[in-house]
């Protein structure tokens, strides 16, 4: 089980906590936007959008229709739901937790080792779904 | 620690145990806030138990926000009377369902009808209020649009576009002014009419979060309800909202020289008058919105006489406008002016 | 030479010994200008010196002046480079002690040379025999100055960005024993924490390369279980390779090799000294990999009150020489850490303005003109039971260096890594509910332990330790509770 977000190591959100959440982002001000994939590489950085960041916001019920759509229309991606602080000396992503798993048991990742010289290795992860063609992954 | 980004133009990092505070600075729309926990009076009741409404009402801001409309708005009775019924309404409403007596939700889409400058959009911020206050919203912001904010250039483009409006504007009022601009009925391609749909969805769909007020002119809203029977169907609560009157226009006047801290010299009020009357019957007269323009530019004028004129000034003489700073208005060459003349934009 | 009128600048040269006043480094007129840099020094005068007399002497001492008048000043425009003492202020509630406001001009000082910096304002001054003790306890660094500084090679937004990790502070671990362990059994732990649910897994100060683990066999080991974690978790994982050798060519060899084998975080110690920390940062910024810095040894200056230099003068010197990571204090482990002195701490870490604030030690406003801010550490003696105040005092951008509070749990050390990240995760999921973290805090611990036995027996074991210390290092000003 891969563990990527703030929330990855607590039990699954239902909606109301998922809501609770996009509430007090909401609060802060920050713009809310909802990503998918179904490469969960932990350097895959830019999952796909699903519309464009939701930007002033006051209702969070808003955004969770939205991660509702999103999961009814990609029901075997990773989905996460990212949370932007545009203020000075931030500027980045404050909060970010997953709010879909694909169904079923996660494969995983394989780790291949190249063996180099002085007992070095040279390490790749692959996620065995990534070697799948897209639409064949998370059967 | 508690240094934020306003006292110095710096930054400094999200502090922890108490959420901070909410930024919204490019907002247009009313500050919002979305308040979760139910109002105070969701516990049910017994039976036989009693309610007196008048300390409710108070103690949900239901009589202070009426209150206060009283005291802002001239004018508008039936207006008002509307409002406190609808207030009244759903102060019941949220006290039957308390004894079990459940009825549905109310439908409380509305259509403000009247010209501009009649105190629409002040109305709707405190239906905004209201409908908070009583629990019928999650929030009491106001997010105000019109045809260029729904409708896209494109295709495609309009859907995304009244979308992101519908859930800013979630959990309190969307107000669409001028509404019948959404429907063009000269051109068949026209994009308004994906943007109706929408909102008709979302009317339906978010009722219990969102509140859509659509405004504009009587006649023409009429002509758009005629063409848009399913808009029409969903809205319960039409209010009319008339011309105003000489003299209320000229109590609105003064209200808003008091507030900008200005007083009409005693021999400027029948002037005043004048002009007011004047200028109602000219074409493109905005109500509440022409008096205020007309006072800015009779503060101009105060502004330039004050200075040509040179010599000193007290503080009396800085407040005070004269006949003359509004006798210079075009509004009085009115009748003079040749019917052929190019016509000049209302003064 | 035209004949000088004015009586006492003719006797100013006169050869001899004349008071550091006399000498014009008493200057209450003085207005600092926005480019000097200013200090705050706690000044205790021998018996019977004058408090005027003792700052200037200091202002003298780390600037311009010898003990004597030397008529090579006046070769120079010798006012300019003086440092001048424009304010002294007896320190409330002690008869013996006194804040003595210092100006240098900007020319005194090397462009981005800490080194320098340093050998100036705690150069030979802390010797002086005037003074019973000194103590630097602030500095304001103009922004004209911090410009000539590179800063953090990342910094605290770059960082969760390369990592991938918002919204909570990270977690870490110190492997232990500190000491003894083979490079395998070393690999272990880092493998067991990170898969257990750390961010990093962290070298001690003084695992450098000795007998019982040579460092190029540790590196080897950790990078295998930092790569290992990854593939079991799916998330990115780091281990602080120590790369604190007796050689800046030591350094160097060491930081290559953690680099080629993939580590995104390389470590160095405060005993290295400020030039090679800079060389080091420089390194870090050239490889694009992490600099985390521990501050080992600083406490033989930063602890006592009336001598030495405040860590909040070190901590603005290591954010303009550039890390990424600082151990900063924990206000509730086993080490010294008064709460306001702490938090002062951590905003000058982390902030981009920190307003003067006597209440946390802050004598001046410090403007790092947008240079990143750097992640605050908080290690020793802290485990999960205190979560809650961690994340009250300490806030959301820090990492918890949980040791003895992820290795000795009873379960194992992956189940006390788990359990640390589970306890982080829960207190920011309630913190951002509304809860009240402080208030709250131990109940929000216990439910989350419902569904975590790993917590559960983390904080049955610890659950009440607590060291309950009085601090050495406290502000002089304490806010009226509000």
């Amino acid at each position: 089980m891969i563990t990527q977000g703030t929330f990855a190591q607590l039990p699954e959100l239902d909606d109301s906590e998922i809501e609770s959440q996009l509430r007090y982002a909401v609060g802060q001000g920050w713009a809310i936007s909802i990503e998918l994939t179904d490469d969960p590489h932990p350097r895959n950085l830019f999952w796909d959008l699903w519309g464009l960041p939701m930007f002033d916001l006051v209702d969070p019920a808003a955004a969770l229709g939205e991660v509702r759509a999103c999961r009814e229309a990609f029901p075997r991606q990773y989905i996460k739901v990212n949370a932007f602080d545009a203020r000075k000396g931030r500027e980045t992503i404050a909060l970010s937790f997953l709010v879909q798993r694909p169904p079923g048991d996660e494969p995983g990742f394989q780790l291949e080792r190249q063996h180099g010289p002085g007992r070095t290795n040279r390490y790749t992860l692959k996620a065995y779904s990534s070697q799948q063609p897209h639409g064949d992954r998370y059967q | 620690m508690t240094a934020t980004n306003s006292d110095h133009g710096g930054f400094t990092m999200p502090r922890p145990g108490s959420p901070a505070e909410p930024v919204r600075a490019r907002d247009s729309s009313t500050p919002g806030r979305v308040d979760e926990s139910p109002p105070p009076d969701t516990a049910p009741l017994e039976a036989d138990a009693t309610v007196d409404l008048a300390s409710l009402g108070a103690e949900l801001g239901i009589s202070r926000t009426l209150d206060e409309l009283d005291v802002q708005l001239v004018g508008l009775e039936a207006v008002k009377q509307r409002l406190r019924e609808i207030g009244a309404l759903l102060l019941v409403d949220r006290l039957r369902d308390r004894f079990g007596l459940h009825a549905p939700r109310p439908n409380l889409h509305m259509c403000f009808a009247g010209p501009p400058g009649t105190g629409k959009t002040t109305v709707a911020t405190k239906m905004a209020e209201i409908l908070h206050s009583l629990g019928y919203l999650p929030s009491d912001h106001l997010v105000t649009v019109g045809r260029e904010d729904l409708v896209g250039q494109y295709v495609g483009h309009t859907g995304p576009k009244t979308k992101e409006v519908v859930k800013r504007a979630m959990g309190g009022v969307l107000f669409i002014d001028e509404a019948y601009a959404l429907h063009r009925p000269d051109n068949e391609r026209d994009y308004g009419q994906e943007a109706i749909e929408i909102l008709l969805q979302a009317m339906e769909e978010h009722r219990d979060r969102l509140v859509v007020i659509l405004a504009g002119y009587r006649d023409r809203m009429d002509g758009f309800f005629a063409l848009n029977p399913g808009l029409r169907s969903r809205i319960a609560h039409h209010l009319d909202f008339p011309e105003f009157a000489v003299d209320e226009l000229v109590e609105i006047g003064h209200r808003m020289l008091a507030e900008q801290s200005y007083e009409l010299e005693p021999a400027a009020e029948a002037v005043f008058s004048d002009y007011v009357a004047r200028r109602r019957a000219q074409p493109h007269f905005a109500n509440a919105r022409s008096i205020r323009n007309a006072i800015d530019r009779s503060r101009l004028r105060q502004a330039a006489r004050l200075v040509e004129g040179g010599g000193m000034v007290d503080r009396d003489s800085l407040r005070i406008i004269t006949s003359a700073d509004l006798l210079a208005s075009r509004v009085f060459d009115e009748p003079t002016r040749p019917d052929d003349a190019p016509s000049p934009l209302p003064n | 030479m035209t004949t000088v009128s004015n009586g006492s600048t003719s006797t100013r040269w006169n050869a001899g010994v004349l008071s550091y006043k006399e000498m014009g480094y008493w200057r209450p007129d003085y207005e600092p200008s926005e480019t000097d840099i200013l200090a705050a020094f706690r000044i205790t005068p021998q018996p019977g010196v004058d408090p005027e007399e003792a700052g200037a002497a200091v202002a003298g001492e780390s600037s311009t002046a010898t003990w004597t008048v030397v008529w090579t000043d006046r070769l120079t425009d010798h006012s300019r480079y003086q440092g001048k003492c424009y304010r002294v202020q007896q320190v409330p509630g002690n008869l013996e002690q006194w804040i003595a406001y210092i100006a240098y001009d900007l020319d005194l000082f090397e462009e981005g040379s800490i080194a320098n910096m340093t050998s100036s304002i705690i150069g030979n001054v802390f010797g002086f025999k005037a003074l019973k003790a000194l103590r630097l306890e602030d500095l304001r660094i103009p922004v004209a100055y911090v410009k000539t500084f590179d800063g953090p090679p990342h910094g605290i937004v770059a960082e969760r960005e390369m990592l991938n990790k918002y919204g909570r502070p990270l977690i870490g671990c110190t492997v232990k024993p500190k000491l003894g362990l083979s490079a395998r059994n070393y690999g272990r732990v880092v493998y067991e924490g990170l898969r257990g649910g750390l961010d990093f897994t962290k070298d001690d100060e003084n695992i450098n390369s000795q007998p019982f683990m040579r460092w190029r066999e540790r590196f080897l080991y950790c990078m295998e279980a930092v790569e290992h974690a990854q593939e079991r978790t799916g998330e990115i994982k780091g281990h602080y390779m120590n790369v604190t050798g007796p050689s800046m060519e030591d350094m160097y060899e060491r930081a290559e090799f953690a680099k080629e084998l993939g580590s995104n975080i390389v470590m160095m110690d405060l005993t290295v000294g400020y030039t090679a920390m800079t060389s080091m940062s420089k390194w870090a910024r050239r490889n694009g990999l992490l600099l985390h810095l521990h501050r080992a040894g600083h406490g033989t200056y930063t602890r006592q009150k009336s001598h030495g230099v405040s860590f909040r003068v070190i901590a603005k010197w290591c954010r303009l020489l550039g890390v990424d990571h600082i151990h900063a204090g924990t206000v509730v482990g086993k080490l010294e850490g008064d709460p306001n002195m702490v938090a002062g701490y951590y905003d000058t870490l982390r902030d981009d303005v920190i307003p003067v604030n006597p209440a946390h030690g802050i004598y001046f406003e410090q403007r790092w003109a947008s240079m990143p801010g750097v992640m605050p550490v908080a290690s020793g003696g802290i485990h999960a039971g205190q979560t809650h105040q961690l994340l009250h005092y300490l806030g959301e951008d820090v990492i918890l260096q949980f040791g003895g509070g992820t290795i000795g749990h009873p379960m194992g050390i992956a189940a006390g890594a788990a359990a640390n990240r589970v306890a982080v995760e829960a207190m920011i999921k309630a913190r951002n509910e509304g809860c009240d973290v402080l208030g709250e805090g131990e109940q929000i611990l216990r439910n989350a332990a419902k569904s975590s036995p790993e917590l559960l027996a983390a904080l049955d074991t610890w659950g009440s330790v607590t060291f309950d210390y009085e601090s050495t290092d406290t502000p002089d000003v304490v806010a009226t509770p509000s």
